[in-house]
């Protein structure tokens, strides 16, 4: 018999019993439906974070001098003197990974102007720190090489700083601000960047050519830090072999020596944060997967009662010339298209409620092709996982007893 | 003539616990093309073993069985499946329509276990088994829209779709009237007239009458098997029944 045929009398079977199609099908909308909303949540989550974590600069790369031992004597590490203008300069030129790179030196203290004042943080940085923390300038422009050069009383300030300072609007750009009694004018204001997954507020801050807060500020020689970016989020490790080789051979370390330096990338913090969500959505699709597992013994009772119930029909069937395979198929078939059904209508479903948990609650969401197409394939085998059995016992029926039933 | 269905000493037990129940005790017969055939027995004479058996649903535990010249003993059960879809038309006391069901869509399904015909194949050879029992005009009534008598009509014109090489009907009209009984019989005997084998299963005596040979059973064997060379019509005898309002 062709397989035509065979989905002719399951639809026919199906059709006569429609409510209760509906209803078996019912567990299957909801278990599908839930799996996509509950991974487009899961992952929508994920990728926000991802997104944030991409706006801080996801290949940044920082370099601190490392605590060291001296007599036995843990030092803090930011007393150490370890991390050179040289340092800054071979990564600058040897290194094949890296795309941007910025000396770092900062210092705290009262910023202020005229009557107002408020704490904040100067970075002493070099241009290209603008790639690699994403800050762009939204009025004026940014400092120049020549500015650095010479040491030159210039800054770029963060919206936090203007609200601070500048409280009645005033355009800051061209004003001179004095930090701890220094004058810096101002040249440029950042783009506001809010607070990040930390709560920490990247717009309270001042950038300053490094040269100056190294001379006039802090009066030192050596580097606090030095922050570059790698090519690509990809090449993050390649990037940190280079750099500290570079810093091995500058400080003259020998093999058995530690580092004298601490190198960090975003990709620590990418995958810790990544890692909490993902065990949410893992979570999320194991509680969704069990309501697909209710609606498939669901489908799995229900076909088991219409097995009993058609009793009489397999067996006219069976005595009219239909084979084990051809009863089988048939009610194999009638549980695939419940589920398969069941699946299709779920998919619609579950992207419909995620994009109302969108638009309604807020929460970020994504829903990825593949959790579409996996929770219909794990549909459609429910389908058949669970109709085997009840196909099997009805194809299994002696015709002599099932055409005699009441 | 041409042999339908030849018997060859055909023995049937059935284990029931410790115990061996022969319900066929050697049964020897072959019926011809264009016969109608009543079997008639009490209740544990054996007719519905034999039944199954002619009807390939069960086979024999010794003992030889051909039907239309196919040796049917050693065939495994998709076999036989198939050997009924072509050569059997089942009738049953109960009808066993498919609920819910259109008359047209009853009838199909048969053929639809028979990969040699397409659907429009299948839709005319069912309509025209329809007019051949007299239900041109109820083609797509449903089987609970209909009485028992057009019911049996539309399980007659599924037997007779596949074009078998025997009919077997189980108490065909054990389930209806008097006067729906005889219809019934008409029709039965159009169909002998016509050319068509027809096994007759019942334990109504009446009903031998109107068949042209008459085996009867009792304990597994065959007391008595003669042919009828009076058969009465069931059409006069309707004729002569009186009618009832009701």
């Amino acid at each position: 018999m062709n397989v035509l045929n065979l989905f002719k009398i399951a639809f026919r079977a199906l059709a006569n019993n429609k409510l209760r199609g509906f209803l078996t099908m019912l567990g299957i909308i909801i278990g599908v439906a839930s799996v996509i909303t509950m991974l487009a949540i899961g992952q929508g989550s994920k990728r926000s974070i991802q997104a944030e974590i991409s706006e801080m600069g996801s290949n940044m790369i920082m370099i601190q001098p490392g605590a060291d031992m001296r007599g036995g004597v843990r030092q803090s590490a930011e007393d150490m003197e370890t991390l050179k203008l040289e340092d800054y300069n071979d990564i600058v030129n040897e290194t094949r990974y890296v795309s941007a790179v910025s000396p770092s030196v900062n210092s705290s203290g009262q910023v202020i102007y005229g009557a107002n004042n408020a704490p904040t943080t100067i970075y002493g940085i070099s241009p290209d720190y603008m790639d690699i923390r994403r800050y762009k300038i939204e009025d004026g422009e940014m400092f120049t090489a020549q500015d650095i050069r010479t040491a030159a009383k210039v800054c770029v300030i963060g919206k936090t700083v203007v609200d601070n300072l500048f409280p009645n609007g005033e355009n800051p750009v061209g004003k001179v601000v004095r930090f701890q009694k220094l004058p810096f004018r101002v040249v440029g204001v950042l783009e506001s960047k809010g607070y990040n997954t930390m709560g920490m507020d990247q717009d309270d801050l001042i950038l300053a050519p490094y040269t100056t807060i190294q001379k006039k500020v802090l009066a030192i020689t050596h580097l606090q830090g030095i922050t570059c970016s790698a090519l690509r989020e990809d090449y993050t490790d390649q990037a940190v072999d280079e750099i500290s080789e570079i810093l091995r051979r500058n400080h003259k370390l020998k093999e058995t020596d530690d580092d004298d330096f601490t190198i960090r990338s975003q990709q620590e913090l990418s995958s810790m944060l990544t890692t909490t969500t993902d065990m949410m959505t893992v979570l999320l699709a194991a509680v969704a997967g069990i309501s697909l597992l209710v609606g498939g013994i669901g489908i799995m009772n229900i076909m088991y009662v219409s097995v009993t119930e058609r009793t009489r029909e397999i067996g006219l069937r069976m005595s009219i010339g239909a084979k084990g395979i051809d009863i089988l198929s048939q009610f194999l078939i009638e549980s695939i298209l419940i589920s398969v059904t069941g699946g299709l209508i779920g998919v619609v479903m579950g992207i419909g409620s995620a994009l109302v948990v969108n638009s309604v609650a807020h929460y970020p969401i994504f829903i990825q092709p593949w959790s579409v197409f996996l929770s219909f394939a794990v549909c459609t085998l429910t389908g058949i996982f669970f109709g085997w059995y009840p196909a099997k016992k009805a194809a299994q029926l002696d015709p002599i007893e099932a055409i005699r039933y009441e | 003539m041409k042999e339908i269905i030849r018997l060859d000493n055909i023995k049937r037990d059935f284990q029931v616990g410790d115990e061996t129940v022969h319900a066929l005790r050697g049964i020897t017969f072959t019926i011809y093309e264009g016969e109608f055939v009543t079997i008639m027995g009490s209740s544990g004479s054996g007719k519905s073993t034999l039944l199954n058996t002619l009807g390939c649903l069960d086979t024999p535990t010794s003992g030889d069985y051909f039907l239309d010249g196919v040796s049917v003993r050693s065939m495994g059960k998709n076999a036989r499946a198939v050997l009924r879809n072509r050569k059997i038309g089942f009738v049953f006391q109960n009808y066993n329509l498919l609920p819910k069901t259109t008359a047209v869509e009853n009838v199909e399904l048969p053929l639809m276990y028979n990969p040699a015909y397409n659907s429009v194949q299948r839709k005319e050879k069912a309509v025209n088994a329809l007019i051949a029992v007299g239900l041109g005009e109820r083609l797509n009534h449903k089987s609970n829209q209909m009485s028992g008598g057009q019911m049996q009509r539309v399980a007659i014109a599924r037997a007779l779709v596949n074009d078998p090489a025997v009919i077997l009907a189980d108490e065909a009209t054990g389930n209806l009237d008097t006067r729906t009984s005889f219809e019934i019989l008409v029709l039965f005997q159009r169909l002998y007239e016509e050319g068509r084998t027809i096994i007759f299963v019942t334990h109504n005596p009446e009903i031998a009458q109107y068949s042209s040979r008459n085996i009867m059973l009792r304990d597994g064997h065959v007391i008595s098997d003669v042919k009828n060379t009076n058969v009465l019509s069931a059409e006069k005898a309707l004729a002569e029944l009186p009618i009832t309002n009701d």
